[in-house]
């Protein structure tokens, strides 16, 4: 049957078909879907880890167990999950592990744009890089093939427009896999002379894989004109056939790593001129450079940012389409918290207070524009706690009076908690700020360990952050509801210059759950009203002020209450 | 034929997301080839939204790049003017004329430009704006509002009935508000353009 299906949704499509039994991940954009896609078929069990290392090691766990599994995660989170990934490529596996790591070039929606590639040479690890959802699809079953084949854990390479576009699909019936038995080998202890031995195996395998790579039907040539051959992968192939259409010759490569060397080579022969078309870092450039071939690759194409059939136009000296321009000054349209959000509060009291905020990974981090500007910085997950310790060791008490860490509930799951126990354990006069609003809230409202409901909104087990906290070894652990503000204020005083460890923990839900109940929106009296903008500082989108009046968008306005806080004239009610 | 390509732009939040479910549904259905591109997350926090969707008989790329777009329906004025530029010289824009302020106009950095649509037609687009907002409230609630345009982008598409339009809406809208979204749909696809310039 055919249908139109987000890249996304292929993979577990894929997962679905190749009789994939159990995935274990942790939601980041643009990998998330994979996973929630997957939940929904009852044939493979599905879970949210706490964090990707988790997650892989749980995948593979299950593939140990004899039954094909799988993870996925965004590009930052493969560099969590690196420790297990490298290990797992010696260990080896007892039934399919596919690992799908989804890169975001441009960066909608991440901290860095690193290219995943790097990891399979690192790993030793066969990756597969499909360009459209169909191949998204196919690409998944073939991994596990390999994977089983060549007792490797294999990488499925997405990216933002892969996993985030849909196109046409043909579905087929799951087929089952028989589970293979578990059988003692001492040879699986990865320890001295086993790992010494695994990494011979690993090269061994690498050769092999390189030549599946040579005749593989991941990898093809489509010949025309032989003026220009152009090598490329992923989404640079659509690119690619955009511009030049059927005129042109295309060596396209699904399988990333080990690249062929026969294959690229017998192309080179057939054509005049080779053009390297990839996003990001010149993978197979330099490997087509290693192999004498003349290339050429990041001499014309950018190694920042995302492509598209303009990129390819514009570096290649061809006409990009006429444009309109309209004569007006458009402003910007950034994203914002959310009308009622409850970090809101929060940041306001801290920007009020001139702190130092060291923030994380999540939807606050739109903390850190304005009007709001409270963030100062932020790394990966978790270092918002471990770096503030740092800072604060660096700083002393004129550090430890003003700056906090600010970690979502999710993230501080994920990595905050290693950070805030080296706090405690080390005696930092450190206070982290968890913000939780009972959800993973920027990649689309997953659960998590602190949710108390697993990936299907089952009851599940819950984290007990205040008492996760005092057996780490807190005694000031304070709970604060951010829609007072009066009281965040107060709190995160005292708590600043307490000299010893704290913990406050920022708890309202997010309002954009399913089932929150928001109160009515509010009012403005106009009479009482003059137009101060007192309630503007807190860069709430529902509140605009004209003709020297406040105005509420009754649409967006949930009735939190905290511009109320902000009016001293009692102006809005 | 050649690749036709349609934007939808507007305002995280706005519904654009099911729009192009529709249009990608019944697209598919006329036995084109398609493919619809979007981006999640952050940009989703009230931030500007785009969704590029092309069909024709064999579709490469999933994005649409500046100056390639025959249609843009946009469901924000200011949006229609951002994305302007993906425009093809001459292409026909819809535009919704609810104005939703951004940050920077909220704070008072700067102001939310005037006679947007003249200057679209200036710049040398065919701009058919409405108040669909208005409309959709009339079939029942302005979350109807992506439906409306939806019945508008249909005019542009003879060679697609009504009857294919409205099992794709049958197939993609919760059946509850089966009824309300198909009268959004006919208001936004019969009433007559009667906007000039607000």
């Amino acid at each position: 049957m055919k249908e139109l299906m987000l890249g996304n949704k292929a993979v577990a499509r894929g997962l679905y078909e190749a009789g994939c039994k159990v995935v274990s991940s942790y939601p980041g954009t643009p990998s998330t879907e994979i996973t929630e896609e997957a939940a929904l078929y009852n044939e493979i069990y599905c879970e949210w880890a706490p964090n990707e290392k988790v997650a892989l090691e749980v995948a593979h766990g299950a593939s140990l167990g004899g039954v094909r599994s799988a993870c996925a995660m965004k590009h930052v989170g493969l560099n969590v999950a690196a420790d297990p990934l490298f290990t797992i490529s010696y260990q080896g596996l007892n039934a399919g592990l596919v690992i799908c790591v989804a890169d975001d070039p441009g960066m909608h929606s991440s901290q860095n744009e690193q290219d995943s590639r790097h990891y399979a040479r690192a790993a030793k690890v066969p990756m597969l890089e499909p360009s459209d959802s169909y191949e998204a699809l196919l690409f998944t079953k073939k991994a596990f093939e390999i994977s089983e084949k060549f007792n490797t854990p294999v990488l499925l390479k997405m990216c933002t427009r892969i996993s985030h576009s849909q196109s046409i699909v043909e579905t087929n019936p799951r087929i089952e896999q028989n589970q293979t038995p578990y059988v003692k080998d001492s040879a699986k202890v990865m320890m001295t002379v086993n790992s010494r031995n695994a990494h011979v195996r690993v090269e061994e395998r690498t050769r092999k894989l390189r030549d599946y790579g040579e005749s593989c039907d991941l990898n093809r040539v489509e010949m025309a004109d032989t003026s220009l051959g152009i090598i490329t992968s992923s989404t640079s192939y659509q690119y690619a056939r955009e511009v030049f259409g059927e005129n042109v010759s295309i060596l396209k490569l699904g399988m990333v790593y080990p690249l062929p060397e026969k294959l690229i080579k017998d192309f080179a022969a057939r054509v005049d001129k080779i053009i390297v078309l990839e996003e990001l870092d010149p993978v197979i450039e330099n490997h087509c450079r290693q192999l004498g071939i003349q290339v050429s690759g990041k001499d014309i194409f950018p190694i920042c940012g995302e492509f598209s059939q303009n990129t390819v136009r514009e570096c290649m000296k061809l006409k990009a389409p006429d444009t309109l321009h309209i004569e007006a000054s458009i402003p910007g349209r950034p994203p914002v918290m959310c009308a009622g959000c409850p970090h809101r509060g929060i940041f306001y009291i801290l920007h009020k207070k001139n702190c130092m905020v060291y923030g994380d990974i999540g939807c606050y981090t739109l903390g850190a524009v304005a009007p709001l500007n409270a963030m100062d910085l932020n790394v990966c997950m978790g270092a918002s706690c471990s770096g503030l310790h740092g800072f604060n060791k660096a700083m002393g008490r004129e550090g430890e009076e003003r700056s906090v860490g600010v970690i979502g509930d999710s993230t501080f799951i994920h990595s905050g908690i290693t950070g805030i126990t080296d706090i405690a354990y080390n005696m930092s006069n450190s206070t982290v700020i968890i913000l939780d609003n009972s959800i993973t809230g920027m990649t689309g409202h997953q659960q998590n360990p602190s949710t108390g409901k697993n990936i299907k909104g089952e009851p599940a087990g819950k984290v007990d952050l205040e008492a996760l906290c005092r057996a780490l070894g807190y005694k000031r652990i304070r709970v604060v509801d951010p829609y007072e503000l009066e009281n965040v204020e107060n709190v995160l005083t005292e708590e600043l210059s307490a000299k010893e460890p704290s913990i406050i923990i920022s708890r309202r839900p997010c309002v954009m759950i399913k089932g929150t109940v928001h109160n009515p929106p509010l009012k403005v009296n106009e009479d009482k009203c003059v137009g101060c903008k007192s309630c503007m500082k807190i860069g709430c989108p529902a509140i605009s002020v004209r003709d020297k009046k406040a105005r509420i968008d009754a649409t967006l306005c949930i009735g939190c209450k905290v511009c109320t806080q902000m009016c001293k004239l009692g102006a809005l009610v | 034929m050649d690749t036709k390509n349609i934007m939808i732009v507007g305002v995280g939040g706005q519904g654009t997301l099911l729009a192009s479910k529709l249009l990608g549904y019944v697209l598919l259905n006329s036995g084109y080839d398609v493919k619809v591109s979007e981006v999640h997350g952050m940009s989703q926090r009230g931030g500007s939204v785009v969704t590029y969707v092309r069909f024709g008989s064999k579709v490469y790329s999933p994005v649409i790049d500046k100056g390639e777009a025959d249609i843009i329906l946009a469901f924000e004025k200011l949006e229609a003017a951002r994305w302007l530029e993906y425009l093809k010289p001459g292409g026909q824009i819809i535009v919704n004329t609810q104005e939703i302020e951004p940050m920077p106009v909220i704070t008072g950095s700067m102001e939310y430009p005037c006679e947007l649509i003249r200057k679209m037609e200036d710049a040398g687009a065919k701009v058919d704006a409405e108040d669909f907002l208005t409309l959709a409230s009339k079939a029942g609630s302005s979350k109807a509002v992506n439906i409306a345009l939806m019945g508008r982008l249909s005019k542009y598409f003879p060679e697609i009935s009504d009857e294919d339009w409205r099992n794709a809406i049958v197939a993609t809208v919760p059946p509850k508000y089966l009824e309300l979204n198909l009268k959004a749909f006919e208001l936004g696809k019969n009433s007559e353009n009667s906007v000039s310039e607000l």
